[in-house]
């Protein structure tokens, strides 16, 4: 009895807050507009059979036609594509030189790294508003630098939201490379240049494979959240930063269109399963190797 | 004790450097006299001031801080309890759903998770206000708590709970003198996570939020959203302000339990011999 009250309290919590909206979600992307702003119809109450004569997929028909939402979830993958990979360049010689430093600071060098995930993602994205704005200090720097004239545009632009997007994330990239590089035996390389390899031969040969897990999986760890992030791209990019988060919310909370934000929630979550398997395959296999 | 070579320490210096100079500078033009963020007009702490007489502010961080106590304290419950029946519950009907729903909001672009929300609550005629919020951050901590307690669970010996139960404990007993104190660690850590995610949480919060209640992330990304502004770099300092105070303290506290730990079991060791 207890057994089951135990199983059961949060398992009905997660089926009633988690799975129920989102069938909800699936439901309206099926329905009409018109019908839809509250109380949209056809509701539960009406019958079931009014409710499923009612479906249809015009929405996902209008998501096709009106090519805003084909760039915008092409533009989203492209930007968490891009974003990822220079994430990738920026963490992997930071995970390299943690796991290469003295043991002695080691827990310090991991703490500063996990200290900016404890604070506010908000108030990191902001910090860069100020430093990439015409009047910034990284534009009051390089003019007095001599190395440009006027000052750039970087705020309200891509970069922006690249620089944002690789600042956030950065610890969840460095994170699973140092554990992957913390394992690796110092005596591989050491073989490999006594072959004769270079000493760049044997970091190319013999360190990036063997910490390619921890590459893999910090590239997921950024690619997926990337992918549907609107506090970065509403903040730091500009009218032309398309991206599938920020057309949800400017879909429901502007346009208060509910179907075709509901549309573009489920075309979303489509696009992510694949990476999200992907992942999920990858972590197992690597479970599994450990064992 | 190896050198490091330059590459290492090059890389190191300036990784931290863009880790934390954007921080370190938010910081120092909220001491900034000018209301203009970009110039530097002298040192004052005038925004500070102001920050605390503006009542809006006050409110919201009022109202974020009682979403955060009560939702992080229930999913912590929640989440306990889910993951001690992931790892011990054995076979039930529908385990696969139930891991499935725990690991799917980790990976759930918050959009998503906020409009879902909300249609439920629109659907179900509950009126958005703090319970609302409260509702919709218990769900999505209460997984990330989950894993962290889970994984402590995993590498605990059984055999001390059977002992338990082999003493005259009853099931509740054994949890409560025994499983309890030592995953006690990851159930605070479980907690301070679902704390600090309800703390920043912009997204789900605005879509589950009425006119009633307005969480501080919501209040900054209104006020950020028109451009930088001095107040917001001082109430951003005094958030860093605490989460650094928060973190360097646990990290000391760990520090010196570990090595309590380790002075116990050495005099053990030499009690033996």
């Amino acid at each position: 009895m207890r057994r089951f009250a135990l199983i059961a309290v949060p398992y009905v919590w997660l089926l009633a807050l988690f799975l129920v909206p989102f069938i909800i979600v699936f439901k309206i992307s099926l329905s009409d507009l018109a019908l839809s702003i509250p109380p949209y119809t056809p509701t539960m109450r009406d019958g079931i059979g009014d409710m499923f004569a009612a479906f249809d997929f015009e929405n996902f028909v209008f998501l096709t036609e009106d090519d805003l939402y084909w760039k915008a979830y092409l533009s989203s993958l492209r930007i968490a594509l891009i974003s990822t990979f220079m994430t990738l360049l920026v963490g992997y010689p930071i995970a390299y030189g943690m796991a290469k430093a003295p043991d002695e600071w080691r827990a310090t060098l991991m703490m500063l790294v996990i200290l900016p995930f404890w604070t506010s993602f908000l108030i990191r994205v902001y910090a860069w508003m100020g430093i990439l704005s015409n009047e910034g200090l990284l534009n009051q720097f390089l003019l007095w630098l001599g190395l440009i004239n006027e000052p750039l545009v970087i705020l309200n632009t891509n970069l922006a939201v690249y620089i944002g997007i690789i600042y956030t994330y950065l610890p969840f990239m460095i994170l699973p490379i140092y554990a992957a590089l913390d394992r690796l035996d110092e005596s591989l390389n050491e073989a490999a240049e006594d072959l004769g390899c270079s000493r760049m031969q044997a970091f190319w040969l013999v360190t990036i494979p063997l910490s390619k897990n921890g590459i893999i999986a910090g590239s997921f760890l950024v690619f997926i959240p990337a992918l549907g992030e609107f506090v970065i791209p509403s903040l730091l990019g500009g009218s032309g930063t398309l991206m599938i988060g920020k057309i949800l919310w400017e879909e429901f909370f502007n346009n208060r269109d509910w179907p075709v934000a509901s549309a573009v929630a489920v075309v979303l979550l489509l696009i992510l399963v694949i990476p999200i398997v992907l992942f999920q395959r990858n972590q197992q296999k690597q479970a599994e190797a450990e064992q | 004790m190896k050198r490091m070579s330059w590459f290492n320490v090059t890389s190191l210096t300036l990784g931290f450097a863009f880790l934390y100079l954007p921080m370190i500078i938010l910081v120092i033009y909220s001491f900034n006299a000018s209301k203009l963020v970009t110039v530097w007009a002298g040192f004052s702490t005038r925004w500070y001031g102001e920050l605390v007489q503006n009542e809006a502010f006050l409110d919201a961080a009022w109202v974020t801080i009682k979403v955060a106590v009560m939702s992080s304290t229930l999913a912590t419950v929640l989440g306990t309890m889910a993951a001690y029946v992931l790892v011990r519950g054995g076979r039930f009907l529908g385990r696969t759903l139930f891991s499935g729903m725990i690991y799917a909001p980790l990976v759930m672009p918050e959009v998503i998770t906020g409009l879902s929300l909300l249609l439920l609550f629109i659907g179900i005629g509950l009126d958005r206000g703090v319970l609302t919020i409260v509702l919709a951050h218990t769900t999505f901590s209460m997984c990330y708590v989950s894993v962290v307690v889970s994984s402590r669970l995993v590498t605990f010996d059984r055999s001390l709970e059977e002992a338990a139960l082999d003493l005259g404990c009853s099931g509740w007993d054994a949890f409560r003198l025994v499983t309890l104190p030592i995953i006690a660690p990851a159930v605070i850590s479980g907690w301070l996570l679902a704390f600090t995610l309800s703390l920043d949480d912009l997204v789900i919060a605005s879509f589950t939020s009425g006119p009633s209640a307005t969480t501080l992330p919501i209040k900054i990304f209104s006020a950020v959203r028109l451009g930088v502004s001095p107040e917001i770099n001082a109430l951003s300092t005094i958030m860093i302000a605490i989460v650094t105070v928060g973190v360097i303290t646990a990290s000391l506290v760990t520090k010196r339990n570990a090595t309590r730990a380790e002075a116990d079991t050495r005099a053990a060791e030499r009690a033996q011999a």
